[in-house]
């Protein structure tokens, strides 16, 4: 039963024992005293701000908390997700609102030439003017630019491969001078590399169809009429 | 003695730790680390549950609470729908997309809420991938007794062998959906081996697994032009006044307001339980992960199942100060990584199930075996470089680039020096009880994913949950669907609410708490 003297570390959000250093940052143009050395995300909280828009996993994965910021007496506003970032002395920064960047829709399994099909969907795609601003606006570090010119010249593959790291927090898009959102672009062509360029695996036919005939029922029925202990016991070799 | 020096001897202990061979656990033995160590054994966690369909039963205080928490909604509140649809899906997750898309593909008028961004949710995050038995050497049936073992035997037959018999043909729905899962060099799918498992069977997209699948389900629920709530909260559930889900108030987190939805079918996806931090625990979880399911079915009447057991996953980030509770991936130990303690010593089979692996741990730092960092955290090693050791330089570059990503970005070099860890709050075992097509025992109301119980016993195997969230995600859109075709919709009452309200008082708990909490509370407030 319960051992009394394992206590578990108590969880807080501004979790140093021992009282911390502080730090000042800039949140939307106002200063506010933060710990040290916490995310931004936990600064927003210490600084009284209530978040809805802006939080969503929290590990990392999920681009709601796509943020601008700037640090001290350097000019560059450079990108990043307020969960993966700590505040420094000096720095400023405010969350990246919703951007209205345009979603094509389209039914993949009905495109007959997707690689053409993109000009169609997304016109504005191969008008990029290599001005980098989306590579560098980037928190994943994604070649970004590159893999737009991939799109359009047909390299799905390098596509999916590329923007495998996609959080799709969309910091690419406001930036661009030809209104690409390549993020979407991304999506579009990763998705049509896996339904229509992409070899359909033999082993999963055969095992969808093997359960599909019920080769599978004489197992099912030996394990199924046994009683706990001997699946128990069954269970027990299992290495 | 500084970190440097203590990740030291884990350098300096590594070849001899690869020498050696270190056993799982007996059952016996399995049972008794967990007796004694598991967070699910700490009786002083614990209280009954006062009144409703669990009275009685035990489960974590901060459960408890929210479970006998009064309602938001008046009993004189005006139930004029502003909606009316065949199926209301709550949740933007995997199991909300899956369900979503099901039903819309099905014919069916669909609403899905969400209370935060469509996809924002735990399965983005999933890293370690999908068990699916697809491999020549495996089967369903092998997946099955995995399981079993894993859960400690307490797992809905029935529920798991749907799971694992329709792996396969949901695996085949992704793949027709453009997700890229990882392949062999013959075109098959590539496949893993997770914690707890006998066979390969994990189903990878690099370490991205669950990015990938909810890129592709988001994308597809904007293409088929799914009716869609964001900023929408579930805060109540209505019923015919005769046990029957009829629809659901929804609250717009934006300007307050709430939403009347009249829905033939209604299905929560909502997730699990990690922002409770129960027992003062880290989460791994997102922000939205408060448990909204539990608390709107119970007070409806559905019993819930497991209720007392969570997954605590064993390798939570430690250090640097900013990951802390943030997931590190279980695949680091799938390929062979070492659990390390202060004395530079393995202590358990890191392949063994995730229950003894964090109990080991927390045994461990309990016995004074923990490295203690300057804020006063404890954790153990676990040794990332070992892996470009063994498998050649590049491994964690190529198959852990969003780990890598997760330290570089606070200056740790991975594949340089190990991590340190901690079991973190990870996922909700137990849950609402539904049978095989995902219904509650209250008739037009369904749960799928980790909000559910039952299938996963006392204990989730790595991997199940993705598939989980597809299988049931499908099967309640479906089911809800079709069962939508034959109903009228059925009179609005906060009838189940108002007999709620009078048990509580019956059993003399008047709660100054309102649920569910659908979000936490971590804005400072300076009085």
């Amino acid at each position: 039963m319960a051992n009394d003297s394992t206590t578990p570390q108590q969880f807080t959000e501004q979790a140093s024992e021992i009282k911390p250093q502080m730090v000042t940052v800039e949140i939307e143009g106002k200063p506010f005293q933060v710990p040290a050395g916490v995310t931004l995300m936990k600064a927003m909280w210490y600084a009284g701000k209530e978040v809805l828009r802006g939080a969503g996993c929290l590990g990392g994965f999920c681009g709601a908390c796509a943020t601008y910021y700037r640090t001290k007496d350097d000019p560059k506003v450079k990108t990043c997700l307020a969960c993966s970032m700590a505040v420094e002395e000096g720095m400023s920064f405010s969350f990246m609102p919703a951007f209205p960047a345009r979603k094509a829709i389209y039914n993949l399994p009905e495109l007959k030439d997707p690689k053409q099909d993109l000009f169609e969907l997304y016109p504005e795609a191969p008008l990029c003017r290599n001005c980098n601003a989306c590579t560098e606006a980037c928190p994943q570090k994604i070649d970004v630019r590159e893999g737009v010119w991939k799109a359009v010249f047909g390299d799905f593959k390098a596509v999916s491969d590329m923007f495998m790291d996609c959080v799709m927090c969309g910091m690419c898009t406001p930036v661009c001078i030809a209104d690409i959102a390549p993020n979407l672009v991304a999506v579009y062509a990763s998705r049509a590399q896996g339904v229509h360029f992409t070899e359909k695996p033999e082993g999963l036919a055969k095992r969808i169809k093997k359960i599909a005939d019920g080769d599978y029922q004489e197992d099912w029925d030996r394990v199924l009429k046994l009683s706990d202990e001997e699946l128990q016991n069954t269970t027990a070799s299992i290495t | 003695m500084d970190i440097t020096a203590q990740q030291n001897l884990v350098h300096q202990t590594r070849d001899e730790r690869r020498a050696i061979d270190f056993p799982k656990l007996s059952p016996a033995e399995r049972d008794a680390l967990i007796k004694k160590y598991h967070p699910d054994h700490r009786g002083h966690a614990y209280r009954s549950i006062k009144f409703g369909p669990n009275a009685g039963d035990s489960t974590v205080m901060e459960v408890a609470t929210l479970l006998e928490g009064d309602s938001p909604i008046p009993a004189d509140f005006n139930l004029t729908p502003e909606y009316s649809v065949d199926v209301l899906v709550v949740g933007g997750g995997g199991a909300g997309c899956a369900a979503a898309l099901h039903a819309h593909a099905a014919g069916s008028n669909v609403l899905l809420a969400t209370k935060l961004r469509l996809g924002d949710s735990n399965s983005v995050m999933a890293q370690g991938g999908m068990q699916i038995a697809v491999a020549p050497d495996d089967s369903p049936v092998q997946h099955f007794l995995d399981t079993l073992k894993g859960g400690h035997m307490k797992n809905d037959h029935d529920l798991l062998k749907t799971m694992v018999e329709e792996g396969p043909s949901i695996a085949q729905w992704l793949l027709e959906l453009g997700v890229l899962f990882d392949r062999q060099a013959d075109g098959n799918l590539h496949v893993k081996k997770g914690g707890g498992s006998s066979k390969a069977r994990l189903l990878t997209c690099s370490d991205y697994t669950g990015l990938e699948i909810m890129r592709v389900l988001k994308d597809e629920v904007l293409n088929q032009k799914v009716p869609l709530l964001e900023f929408g909260a579930v805060i109540e559930l209505l019923s015919d006044g005769a046990g029957t889900c009829t629809g659901a108030v929804l609250q717009d987190l934006d300007n307050k307001r709430h939403i009347v939805v009249a829905a033939k079918t209604v299905i929560l996806a909502t997730g699990g339980i990690g922002r409770l931090h129960i027992q003062g625990f880290p989460t791994s979880n997102h922000y939205g992960a408060t448990g909204d399911a539990l608390v709107l079915a119970y007070r409806m009447g559905v019993p819930l199942v497991q209720i007392d057991t969570f997954q605590y996953h064993p390798s939570g980030g430690v250090y640097p100060e900013q990951l802390v509770g943030a997931l590190v991936t279980e695949g680091i130990r799938s390929e062979g990584g070492h659990l390390v303690n202060a004395h530079g010593e393995r202590f358990v089979n890191e392949l063994d199930t995730r229950d003894v692996v964090s109990s080991s741990i927390i045994r461990e730092c309990e016995e004074g075996r923990g490295v203690r960092t300057a804020s006063g955290r404890v954790g153990v090693w676990l040794d990332t470089p070992l892996l470009d050791v063994e498998h050649g330089p590049g491994t964690l570059d190529k198959h852990f680039p969003a780990m890598v990503r997760q330290y570089e970005r606070y200056g740790v070099d991975i594949r340089k020096d190990p991590v340190l860890i901690y079991p973190t709050l990870h996922y909700q075992n137990g849950g609402v009880k539904i049978d095989v097509k995902g219904e509650t025992p209250v008739g037009n109301l369904f749960v799928a994913g980790e909000a559910s119980g039952g299938l996963h016993g006392r204990n989730r195997l790595m991997g199940n949950s993705l598939l989980d969230l597809m299988v049931f995600g499908k099967r309640t859109g479906l089911t809800a669907a079709e069962r939508a075709k034959s109903l009228s919709q059925g009179k609005l009452t906060l009838t189940h609410v108002e007999q709620f309200r009078e048990e509580a008082q019956r059993h003399q708990v008047s709660s100054e708490l309102t649920s569910p909490m659908v979000l936490p509370a971590y804005t400072r407030h300076v009085s």
